[in-house]
């Protein structure tokens, strides 16, 4: 064994590239051709026929433009909001938090323990009408008498908030983290207050955490069905739940699959734009 | 430039001369279980290269680190000039630093990070730019201006930190080991760098060293601190020629002491019954004569004082030949010249006899004798 490698040192580096390469593969571009083909079929199930549909495109923006832009909002309100709670958060922790750090880190990443589901469905306990936030709430006449929490948009928004925040909070700890403390001596040194020693060294800094979290955060978000589906009401539907049902519940398969490349090709578009903004050097490190 | 750095920030353009730019009374740092620094007092004079040099531990960054603002004293008072700086950060004192790893900002260019103190301080875009490349230039790396800190090497990383601290004219600059990620020859470059670039600016440099020679060859004055304390403050030559303890003695460069009793006004006995001449400044009882290596000659005539012994050792290196000595009141080393080709050294074995003038024999406490051997 040692001796082929030895001898085939040009191979090497392809054969530990190849079950990657392989995965990928079947698990990811055949699929997502056969998913192609299938959003260009027509007809009912079991039978469909290719037929370069096309329309089912067009159908797909005509009647569920409005779940897109909801999809898009909701992600984007989510990730905005993941930002905003975790930065203090686990700035607080790379700096401050000293040999407790990695436990913090671990409270961070604990609900990851429990699946998907059963987190989300935690959060629609929380939220019931009957439970304790919306009892508190209306005592201090927050809330209506009549006032809920779920079912509503900020229940789904919420809920995606919770779900998806480590994945904004762990990139931005590293990033962070990796800061030498003395730059930020230097910049007091050089006259900068705290708060601009944090603008001017600090931001910068983990500016390419917040772009990798702002990603890892937004992408998934942006194509969820849970939240909408256990915490909100079908005027809150998202995309994910629509495609959701076709592919489960209505069997059309066709229409499923143009809303899903779809979906893709929106997410994609608004990266390039993202990309656009903070400029893509940090995009690619 | 000299013109420029005359110019000062603020109020205190027109003091005296004879305040001194920086003044410690009196200081005290500890930290939770330890003192680092432990009652210290000592004044810079304007435009002076001073030097703290000690063995790591000793206390001196933590003072430096108290002059910058990053570290505030337990007790005693700081004075930048005639003001009281104890308690006020950083940023409002008229001191910068140049880092041990310098520090420099790698999301800015070499300019971005030279400009940073004036553009905090607001200074006018067109002053800034002119500074920014006046000092530049100063340090050697015009052409380096839009590059990024890891696009360069360690050397000139190095003179960015310094362009980056001196382009703001500070009142005092503070170096903390600012040589010592550098190779031997770059460093012994930038040795002389630093002194040129001080004499020019005319800024008082407060250096941090553990680096004798470094010290030596840069500053005008040099405490040479211990546990927390100022051993002896003094030009390098009077440290050299004349250190007051032992542990400075063996700090700067190798000294042998020999162990004795003083009698008379200039004459110490030692314990093994030799009578040595010496400079005693006043002191008496149980001391050690102190004699540096490169002052005894091989062989009588070399001074007054004289010691017999037995070469044990000899080692050829280049500038001198090292003999070591087995005399009667202990090892001795000698630095002899190779003054000629061929040389002259007598081979192990050989019973010779030392000697060395008075004036070159100094004295230092006996009992610190034990401190030299822990710190060596």
């Amino acid at each position: 064994m040692g001796s082929f490698f030895h001898r085939h040192k040009g191979v090497t580096p392809y054969l530990l590239l190849a079950p990657g390469i392989l995965w990928l593969a079947i698990f990811f571009l055949i699929p997502l051709a056969f998913l192609g083909y299938q959003s260009l079929q027509s007809g009912l199930f079991p039978d469909f026929q290719f037929t370069w549909e096309f329309s089912n495109f067009s159908n797909a923006i005509r009647d569920y433009h409005e779940q897109f832009a909801r999809s898009f909002v909701y992600a984007g309100i989510a990730t905005i909001a993941c930002l905003v709670l975790a930065y203090p958060l686990v700035y607080w922790i790379a700096f401050r938090a000293g040999p407790w750090r990695n436990l913090f880190l671990l409270f961070i990443v604990a609900p990851f323990f429990v699946t998907y589901l059963v987190r989300t469905l935690a959060w629609l306990n929380i939220l019931a009408d009957e439970g304790p936030v919306v009892g508190v709430l209306r005592d201090l006449h927050v809330l209506g008498p009549d006032g809920r929490l779920l079912a509503t948009t900020f229940a789904v928004v919420s809920g995606i908030t919770y779900n998806f925040f480590p994945f904004m909070a762990l990139p931005i700890y590293v990033s962070l983290e990796q800061i030498d403390p003395r730059l930020l001596e230097a910049a007091k040194d050089l006259y900068a207050s705290s708060t601009q020693a944090f603008l001017r060294v600090t931001l910068p800094l983990s500016a390419p955490g917040i772009v990798a979290g702002t990603l890892l955060t937004f992408i998934p978000a942006a194509g969820d069905f849970i939240n909408a589906a256990l915490l909100g009401t079908p005027s809150q539907a998202m995309i994910g739940n629509v495609i959701q049902a076709k592919f489960l519940e209505s069997l059309d398969y066709p229409s499923a699959a143009s809303l899903s490349f779809l979906l893709m090709g929106s997410i994609l578009v608004a990266l390039l734009i993202y990309a656009r903004i903070v400029g893509s050097e940090r995009l690619t490190g | 430039m000299t013109d420029t750095t005359r110019e000062r920030q603020g109020s205190n353009l027109s003091q005296t001369p004879a305040v001194a730019d920086v003044r410690l009374e009196d200081v005290v740092k500890r930290f939770d279980d330890s003192t680092a620094v432990d009652g210290i007092s000592l004044e810079i004079p304007r435009g002076s290269f001073f030097a703290l040099l000690g063995p790591s531990g000793c206390g001196k960054t933590t003072t430096l680190r108290m002059i910058g603002g990053f570290e505030e004293p337990t007790e005693g008072r700081i004075f930048l000039g005639d003001q009281d700086v104890v308690g006020r950060p950083p940023y409002k004192r008229d001191v910068n630093t140049v880092f041990q790893s310098y520090a420099l900002f790698p999301h800015m260019s070499i300019e971005g990070n030279v400009a940073f103190g004036l553009e905090r301080k607001r200074v006018p875009k067109d002053e800034l730019k002119g500074r920014v490349a006046e000092i530049l230039e100063l340090v050697g790396l015009s052409g380096f201006a839009k590059r990024k800190p890891r696009q360069l090497s360690g050397g000139q990383q190095q003179r960015v930190a310094l362009a980056r601290a001196l382009v703001n004219h500070p009142r005092v600059l503070l170096l903390d080991e600012p040589l010592g990620a550098l190779d031997l020859k770059l460093r012994k470059q930038m040795q002389l760098e630093l002194k040129r670039i001080q004499h020019e600016v005319g800024i008082t440099f407060v250096h941090v060293t553990h680096d004798q020679e470094e010290a030596m060859t840069m500053a005008d004055t040099i405490a040479v601190m211990s546990g927390g304390k100022i051993e002896q403050l003094g030009p390098p030559t009077e440290l050299y020629e004349r250190p007051a303890t032992a542990f400075v003695a063996g700090f700067l460069g190798v000294s042998n002491l020999l162990p004795g009793t003083v009698e008379g006004a200039d004459a110490i006995r030692l314990d093994e019954g030799t009578v040595v001449r010496a400079v005693l400044n006043g002191r008496s009882g149980q001391v050690a004569a102190g004699v540096r290596p490169e002052k005894i000659s091989i062989g009588a005539g070399g001074g007054s004082n004289e010691l017999p012994g037995t070469i044990s050792e000899t080692a050829y290196i280049g500038v001198a030949t090292q003999v070591v000595v087995r005399t009667a009141a202990g090892t001795v080393q000698v630095f002899a010249q190779n003054m000629d080709a061929g040389g002259r050294i007598p081979a192990p074995g050989t019973n010779v006899v030392l000697s060395w003038a008075p004036e070159s024999t100094f004295v230092v406490d006996r009992a610190d004798s034990v401190m030299e051997e822990e710190t060596e």
